[in-house]
């Protein structure tokens, strides 16, 4: 055997994963193109924090002292507070525990913030995004995932959470959130089904699902919250995002006592984002998952195979 | 003890006494909702199968299976038999017994035989098996896009994507645990 074959080393998983990656790359590209000239700048914020969002289900790893952030969101607030106008960055997030066929304790996110908008005009925004990307990679606006055909072509799917419900399972959002079931039928039931001919915006999530999003004016039992699927898979999550302090404060109590009751870590109070929270304009942001994307593009069923390592090759 | 972070396809735990086998095993978490596990698990008993979706809080017991060290001596239809070196005892298990281990059984490989209660139910290979190609197609240039990989078939009729340079009659190692090619092996 010869040095300089591919799999000197035992390295064949990384040539394997060559030809996803360098789709990876370009898609990356893509992004940052989109939105520098949509006027956006993009921004960096730690990745190492003292005092994370407190959210039931999402646990940032201890680092030292303080934490990896799970989400850049309450940095990137505060310099939405300051007045920096449309933003957006490329981060790695950290999510102990999460390890799946679409998720990585490590992760790339796409987070973008507009000011003066809501949650709709980011659905706006999504539908001209990703074609674009497609564009700037050479395809057409179609999508073929896993053999099926999904058409980008605007105006995507908007079907609200409780019509979801309606349609899939036998329960209302409210009586499955009662049962304490409504994350099972969101993933067994509801999720599968969506994005399967054109992408799905399901909004209008029960308050009780957004700790950090506006609740809608003609009906506060809602927040202004949505999701974006593709062929089942979820890609960004998006709010109206929610500027009033004392109602941040409340929903961040509220996520505390359920983290304690489930003898989960706690953050110290993100002081510094509560106090800059009252200075922040009415605005709309999304987090979208770079890695999810890239499966779409590279035709993957696993979030393996468009990262060059995960945490079973270090 | 485990927790519902440990299950992973081939894990092997206890419900109701019986002694279980993940054979699919999936993580999924709605968006912001909890993280949900989803399994198929086996009865290693009586072969009796079932999903279930369990949750971070659930906790499971490993099942009280013993190993054995054996060989792996030949197959009669639907009968693997496996010989302990030292008694010379012989045990039988069904191709559903074996599971994914049937990829790997080459004549004369130890292997671990799991007992429950005296039983013989199952069966773990070792991580790493080297095995022969039997069947590849000549490398031609400019194939595939996707990685520069192609599918041959081994000796145990397993079918594998390798890298393009190998051949038949190569010898190439394999990782039993995700059933992927690692690398090729000399002599």
């Amino acid at each position: 055997m010869s040095r300089d074959e591919p799999d000197a080393g035992g390295e064949w998983r990384l040539t394997r994963r060559r030809a996803a990656l360098e789709i990876r790359a370009r898609m990356i590209q893509a992004l940052r193109r989109f939105f520098v000239t949509a006027g956006y700048l993009e921004v960096e914020t730690p990745v190492r924090i003292p005092a994370p969002a407190p959210e039931t289900h999402i646990d940032a790893p201890p680092a030292g002292d303080w934490f990896l952030q799970a989400s850049p969101e309450l940095c990137m607030k505060r310099l939405l507070a300051a007045g920096y106008g449309k933003i957006f960055q490329i981060a790695k997030c950290y999510r102990a525990g999460e390890r799946g066929d679409r998720h990585l304790p490590e992760f790339t996110m796409l987070e973008w913030y507009r000011p003066a908008s809501d949650y709709r005009d980011l659905m706006t925004e999504c539908e001209v995004l990703l074609p674009f990307v497609l564009q700037a990679l050479g395809r057409d606006a179609a999508l073929v995932y896993r053999g099926e055909r999904i058409d980008l072509t605007a105006p995507w799917e908007r079907l609200s959470v409780a019509e979801a419900f309606r349609r899939f399972t036998p329960l209302t959002p409210e009586d499955a959130l009662r049962k304490a079931c409504f994350d099972e039928r969101m993933a067994l039931d509801i999720e599968p089904r969506l994005g399967r001919e054109r992408p799905t915006f399901l909004y209008d999530y029960p308050a009780a699902c957004a700790a950090l999003a506006r609740r809608k004016g003609a009906d506060p039992a809602l927040a202004e919250r949505f999701e974006l699927y593709i062929a089942g898979l979820e890609l960004a999550n998006a709010f109206s995002e929610l500027t009033d302090v004392a109602e941040q404060r409340r929903r961040f109590e509220m996520a505390r006592t359920e983290r304690e009751r489930l003898g989960k870590v706690g953050y110290p109070s993100a002081e510094p984002f509560l106090k800059a929270l009252g200075a922040m304009p009415s605005a709309a942001g999304i987090a979208l998952g770079v890695d999810r994307l890239a499966m779409l593009l590279a035709d993957a069923d696993r979030i393996d195979d468009v990262v060059a390592f995960v945490p079973e090759d270090l | 003890m485990y927790t519902a972070s440990d299950l992973r396809k081939g894990l092997r735990i206890k419900i109701d006494n019986d002694p279980y086998v993940v054979t699919e095993f999936n993580f999924v978490k709605p968006g912001k909702g909890q993280a949900l596990y989803r399994c198929r698990l086996r009865n290693m008993i009586n072969g009796s199968q079932f999903e279930r979706t369990f949750r971070s809080v659930d906790t499971f017991e490993s099942a009280d299976l013993q190993e054995k060290k054996m060989q792996y001596l030949y197959q009669e239809e639907d009968k693997y038999c496996f010989m302990d070196n030292e008694s010379y005892e012989q045990v039988f298990l069904t191709r559903e017994q074996v599971g994914d281990a049937v990829n790997y059984l080459i004549d004369n490989i130890e292997a671990q035989v799991l007992f429950f209660e005296d039983r013989a139910l199952g069966l773990s290979v070792p991580n790493f098996v080297d095995l022969v190609v039997t069947q590849a197609d000549p490398w031609a240039k400019g194939d595939s896009v996707t990685g520069n990989q192609k599918p041959v078939t081994l000796q145990t009729g397993y079918q594998i994507l390798v890298p393009t340079f190998i051949e038949e009659g190569e010898k190439i190692r394999v990782d039993t645990r995700t059933g992927e090619y690692l690398t090729r092996v000399k002599g």
